[in-house]
């Protein structure tokens, strides 16, 4: 078991639905603070409102479960005041690109020393299935129900160009790859962005013809494309397939951050 | 020792919250409020705080909160849309029990209004602007002194009740220049912390729960959901946030006496004002141009929770006279608590009641 000790195990059984992609990231994120050391009276979960922001009342230390789209805010508030603990928000894409746009660009601007990790399943999951500013053009939710015509954010480059020092993305099918990512979040001083394609079948996967957790775990598998690669076909002028997107490392820098430890 | 000065109310603000110990100023730019970010801005970092200016007022409240959640003494200031945008989390504030300070400079509304002219128009807005049933605690100066030893007070109350605290402060009290003493220490009162045993969200014999900052061993989930003593969210059981709901409310108003704070002049008088804030200061001048004996004056420092009992003090009272600067807020509450007339005497548009015009409405109703 990934950190025994670190769960409110008399809060199970957990809200999630049968097949949510929540848990593997809630895993990845316990695995990467077990690499670091860290200690459960020194490290705060954060969170806003929806699925993802459920995760930090199942783990057993102090934590803070705000309000929706909040939850960076209220973390620069902790770290700031507080420089000595660790502080992790786990949010997703209604909570973090909607109504909480314009937190998410200012906390990667100040480059607050902490670790931020955005489960985007492309869906308002809590509510039901609407659709998000992650929602890919054409697919449907409760409220696309024609296909969506917006087009979507990249979460990732976003916090890239807002200054983050460290962004990653990954799915929840690349479970290694995405804990040692968290764990470089956690490493490097100063904001660290994890961006995670998870799947959603209950509200996602039903309405676009990804209804086995098994498809939507390839359908993200299969279109995810290392930055690399994806950097060397572009570059050469070559195809890149239709829904493609950037999983690895995005940016690991030194800007100048926030409320790092003393 | 102390020493005196000729200040300004938002800086005798900024003095006093200081005195108090805060360590975290988390805000936003607005008018008239702004010389208490700017005082804070220059002055905290020394003090070993921190001062931050966050994205708007949203993140402003939000970031005050995190704060208080270390153990840190922490406020924001604001004015009229400002304050509308903290509604959201001022209601998470009190479902989760923060003690935080908002210091609310009052201009003109609706809307953007009069950015530099005073108004007392937010007074119920601070007590029920936030969705669902809570209580808390507004605080009403009326000079630049009262701008300094209230915002102590305020801190002291935030953390003896845990509730979001306002001090209701306006354009004039926060722009004037007055004579002020500033003492050299002041003693403040800190939450009681969280009895080992005890869960986090327990109210105890006065409803109000020990407090255990983050970092302090104690794994506390805190959340806005309804949520049981452990603080672990327990959303559909009616019992749950009866339980919980009525406790956030009781803890403060069962405790009005302890929290009210009051002057009262002349009590055999058979014609009474009540007021809060500047327009005291007009009546005040009233009486001492008149020295009339049956007048009298109740001045509220504590308008929230509403110490009813205050109005008890007027025994002959026949008519009670309310100048507010705003179209008659806190005149309603005092109505429900008394059988005599109780006479709006609203004010709007940035002045204050002159002499003369309380005097006219004195020889209309007496």
């Amino acid at each position: 078991m990934i950190a025994p000790g670190w769960f409110r195990e008399d809060r199970l059984p957990h809200i999630y639905c049968t097949g949510c992609g929540n848990g593997t990231v809630i895993n990845c994120t316990l695995g990467a603070v077990e690499e670091m050391g860290w200690k459960r009276n020194e490290t705060i979960f954060v969170s806003g409102i929806g699925c993802s922001s459920r995760a930090p009342g199942y783990i057993l230390t102090d934590s803070l479960h705000t309000t929706h789209g909040r939850a960076l805010a209220f973390a620069t508030g902790v770290k700031m005041a507080q420089p000595d603990l660790n502080v992790v928000v786990f949010t997703g894409d209604g909570d973090l690109a909607a109504i909480g746009g314009n937190h998410f660009i200012h906390a990667c601007r100040r480059n607050v020393d902490m670790t931020v990790i955005c489960m985007n399943n492309h869906i308002y999951g809590m509510t039901g299935g609407q659709g998000s500013p992650t929602t890919p053009p054409g697919a449907i939710s409760t409220t696309t129900p024609y296909g969506a015509s917006e087009p979507a954010f990249d979460l990732a480059e976003l916090a890239v160009a807002a200054g983050a020092n460290y962004v990653a993305r990954w799915t929840s099918y690349h479970v290694k790859e995405l804990t040692k990512a968290v764990a470089a979040g956690m490493q490097t001083p100063g904001l660290a962005f994890i961006e995670v394609r998870t799947q959603c079948p209950t509200n996602y996967g039903r309405h676009n013809k990804l209804r086995r957790v098994s498809d939507m775990i390839e359908h993200l598998r299969s279109h995810a494309m290392l930055v690399d690669k994806y950097n060397r076909l572009t570059a050469e002028g070559k195809p890149v397939p239709d829904g493609t997107f950037t999983v690895g490392e995005l940016v690991r820098r030194n800007r100048p951050a926030m409320g790092v430890k003393r | 020792m102390s020493r005196v000065e000729f200040m300004q109310g938002n800086v005798a603000c900024a003095e006093g919250a200081l005195a108090a110990g805060c360590r975290f100023f988390g805000g936003y730019p607005i008018t008239p409020s702004t010389e208490i970010a700017e005082t804070m801005a220059r002055r905290l970092p020394k003090a070993g705080g921190v001062f931050i200016s966050m994205e708007d007022e949203l993140a402003s409240i939000a970031a005050v909160i995190g704060a208080a959640w270390t153990g840190a003494r922490a406020m924001t200031a604001t004015s009229g849309p400002g304050f509308s945008l903290m509604m959201e989390n001022i209601g998470y504030a009190a479902m989760t029990e923060t003690p935080c300070v908002i210091v609310n400079i009052q201009r003109g509304g609706p809307s953007t209004g009069q950015p530099t002219r005073a108004a007392q128009g937010d007074m119920l807005q601070c007590r029920f602007g936030s969705h669902g049933d809570y209580s808390t605690i507004a605080i009403t100066p009326n000079s630049v002194q009262e701008m300094f030893d209230l915002t102590v007070k305020t801190f002291d109350l935030a953390d003896r009740f845990r509730v979001p605290t306002f001090l209701m402060a306006d354009e004039i009290v926060g722009h004037m220049r007055e004579r002020v003493t500033i003492p050299d220490a002041v003693e403040v009162a800190r939450s009681s912390p969280l009895a080992e045993g005890a869960l986090p969200f327990e109210g105890g014999d006065d409803g109000v729960p020990g407090f255990a900052p983050f970092g302090s061993g104690r794994s506390v989930h805190v959340t806005g959901l309804t949520h049981d003593e452990r603080g672990y969210p327990d959303t559909t059981d009616p019992e749950a946030h009866d339980r919980l709901v009525r406790r956030l409310v009781a803890k403060v108003e069962s405790a009005r006496r302890e929290i009210a704070d009051y002057e009262v002049t002349n009590l055999d008088a058979e014609t009474v004002f009540v007021t809060y804030g500047p327009p005291s200061r007009t009546v005040q001048q009233v009486m001492r141009d008149s020295q009339d004996d049956s007048i009298g004056h109740l001045r509220l420092r504590v308008v929230w929770p509403f110490p009813e009992f205050a109005l008890q003090e007027f025994p002959n009272a026949k008519v009670f006279l309310m100048p507010e600067l705003n179209m008659g807020q806190m005149v309603r509450e005092v109505q429900r608590h008394v059988d005599q007339p109780v006479i709006s005497i609203p004010k709007i548009g940035g002045e204050l009641h002159t002499p003369a015009e309380l005097v006219q409405a004195l020889e209309a109703h007496r």
